[in-house]
């Protein structure tokens, strides 16, 4: 059947007990109870939760085939830890494995290799990319990948939708007891805050550090009442890969110019106003409006109240210049946002479900002004794909893009309007990552479209002498430029299924053709 | 046009193409290789072989390795190697048979 947004969700997708995707706020106001995990009691009085290696953490932990496990991605393409647990799990002979990521990138391309040899047969995750991205494309993992966003993976975690048997949560610094944290130690990550709900949710928490701290190691992101095992290793990750250097602004003229439209379009909204909050991606363009921000809120002498996502340098610049109050902080891209959380005492990490989670009892989303995003692909109806290219194989992640865009009062797209001979701007995406009805505006190189849902913020963008064109319009000429794209070959089988925030089922990924 | 060399035209530059051509066994002989091969494959095979027929030529082996170029870039890359593949160096049919 075709669910809200005309996405086709095959029958035998049903069957498994999804439902169809069934519009923004559908679920909103319904009541659930949390499932909470397994736990065994420590009462009686004991020194360390030390044990000599992953692989002994991992026979304590009690892992059996079809078992679920869980990892962070805050040390993004520097981790270490999915790969020496997983070398552990196979060798230990474990199979039948689910991998329930927060997200997963191309540093951990010998996944693939165990989906290839049916060790890992199920996986949940954001992001999915590399070799990974492949296979699974290409239909080696036995059952179909569910990719969520940030806050749908919180919310499917607390629900029991997943289950996490065993989660392994790589720290910076740890004490014996397994109080761990975001901050010092060789491989500083900022904050652990896509971490916190598998350390309150999953039977068995294993903390896997490479810098062992004195007790207690406090303020923490996971605390030690939660913990069962910790494990001293002598990498946990590459420092260089887990945070930049300070983002370089972009200096592309195309970025350049469509970063400026962008804070032009916000400044003239209604929602530009003295204490606004606001959120960008990590994207080109999307960062470099910050720099175009800057002389608008000086001139107004307006003040941003919040910053919130994933950080960079921009942000921490403008909290240190006076012109944010607060920053809330759920990743760190780079060593001046992990500086700045760790020393600035108005930059607070957060956790996932404080950021983004659509079923807890609101988020900091719900409350956010202005977002700006990019897109892979954005379509006539305004839905965006950030996870499959244009050759239709899995290489992205939804990450916070859905939920940032469903809880924001203006979300911004901004993209160029072809990328060599690929179009943007397209009749329909290869995937709906986040649907149409919760993008307000594009914005691109060739001209800026408002979505036809927002008559009030079109008129507001022209009343600021902004011209606007329609979405149609810019695809029709994305495909002068480029031609018309033939549809990609793809098989009949469901190789991954996009969940909407609130776990129904916005799109599927079938299977690429060779 | 008759092609007496190999030639070449073209980088492997995003957004460019390649183009490799030489004197064939008495037919056309075309491969692609392309970044977005799935969507623009068959336009980029018709493109070159429209643009091999403006051109006169009609025995040639001919290796296209796209890196996403536009259909005018690749117009652009086959003449000049089969120009280059006929030893032409000069006067060439602007307006004519090299037309946009």
């Amino acid at each position: 059947m075709k669910n809200k947004i005309g996405r086709e969700i095959p029958q035998e997708i049903l069957d498994m007990g999804f439902e169809p995707y069934q519009g923004e706020g559908a679920k909103d106001g319904c009541e659930y109870q949390k499932k909470g995990p397994r736990v065994r009691a420590y009462e009686k009085p004991f020194e360390s939760k030390l044990v000599p290696s992953i692989r002994e953490a991992i026979v304590k932990s009690g892992l059996k085939d079809g078992m679920t496990i869980s990892f962070h991605h805050h040390f993004r393409d520097g981790d270490y830890v999915v790969n020496m647990v997983m070398a552990e799990i196979v060798a230990l002979g474990i199979k039948d494995i689910t991998i329930a990521a927060s997200s997963l990138g191309s540093a951990h391309d010998p996944v693939a290799d165990y989906i290839e040899q049916g060790i890992v047969t199920g996986l949940q995750t954001s992001g999915i990319r590399g070799r990974m991205g492949e296979v699974v494309s290409h239909g080696k993992l036995k059952t179909p990948a569910i990719l969520r966003s940030h806050g749908g993976r919180i919310r499917a975690v607390e629900s029991g939708e997943v289950h996490i048997d065993v989660a392994f949560i790589g720290a910076p610094t740890s004490d014996c007891y397994g109080n761990a944290r975001g901050k010092g130690g060789k491989s500083d990550c900022g904050v652990l805050s896509y971490a916190m709900v598998d350390a309150k949710y999953a039977d068995k928490v294993v903390v896997i550090t490479d810098t062992l701290v004195d007790f207690p190691n406090f303020p923490p992101s996971i605390e030690a009442v939660d913990v069962d095992y910790v494990v001293v290793v002598d990498e946990i990750g590459n420092p260089k890969k887990i945070a930049s250097a300070a983002a370089r602004m972009t200096q592309d003229p195309r970025d350049l110019m469509m970063a400026e439209m962008c804070a032009k379009v916000m400044a003239a909204t209604e929602y530009f106003k003295d204490g606004f909050s606001f959120q960008t991606g990590a994207g080109g363009p999307s960062l470099a409006a910050n720099r175009f921000l800057e002389p608008m809120l000086v001139e107004k002498g307006y003040k941003i109240s919040w910053i919130i996502g994933g950080i960079t340098s921009p942000a921490v610049d403008l909290l240190n210049k006076g012109l944010v109050g607060t920053i809330v902080d759920a990743q760190d891209f780079d060593v001046p946002s992990l500086q700045s959380v760790h020393n600035h005492p108005r930059h607070f990490e957060i956790s996932t479900s404080q950021y983004c989670n659509p079923a807890n009892k609101g988020a900091f989303v719900n409350k956010l002004d202005f977002v700006i995003l990019a897109a892979l692909e954005i379509d006539t109806d305004f839905n965006v794909n950030v996870i499959t290219g244009s050759d239709g194989v899995l290489r992205g992640a939804p990450g916070g893009h859905p939920d940032a865009a469903a809880g924001a009062k203006c979300t911004i797209i901004v993209t160029p309007l072809v990328r060599g001979r690929m179009a943007t701007v397209c009749e329909h995406v290869v995937t709906v990552t986040t649907p149409g009805e919760c993008v307000d505006v594009l914005v691109t190189d060739y001209g800026v479209a408002v979505n036809p849902r927002r008559a009030d913020l079109k008129a507001q963008i022209e009343a600021a002498g902004i011209k606007t064109t329609t979405i149609e319009e810019l695809q029709k000429q994305a495909y002068a430029i480029v031609g018309t794209p033939d549809p990609l070959p793809f098989e009949e089988r469901v190789v991954a299924i996009m969940e909407a925030r609130d776990g129904s089922v916005l799109d599927v990924v079938r299977q690429i053709r060779d | 046009m008759k092609l007496t060399t190999p030639a070449i035209a073209g980088t492997l530059e995003s957004s460019d193409a390649q183009v490799t051509i030489e004197p064939g066994d008495g037919t056309i002989d075309l491969s692609i290789h392309s970044t977005v091969m799935a969507q623009y494959g068959r336009q980029i095979r018709e493109t070159v072989l429209e643009t091999m027929e403006r051109l006169g030529v009609n025995d040639a082996r001919v290796s296209v390795n796209d890196r996403g170029a536009l259909d005018c870039t690749i117009r652009a890359r086959v003449e000049c190697a089969v120009f280059r593949a006929c030893g032409q160096t000069e006067n060439f049919p602007w307006g004519e048979a090299i037309r946009s």
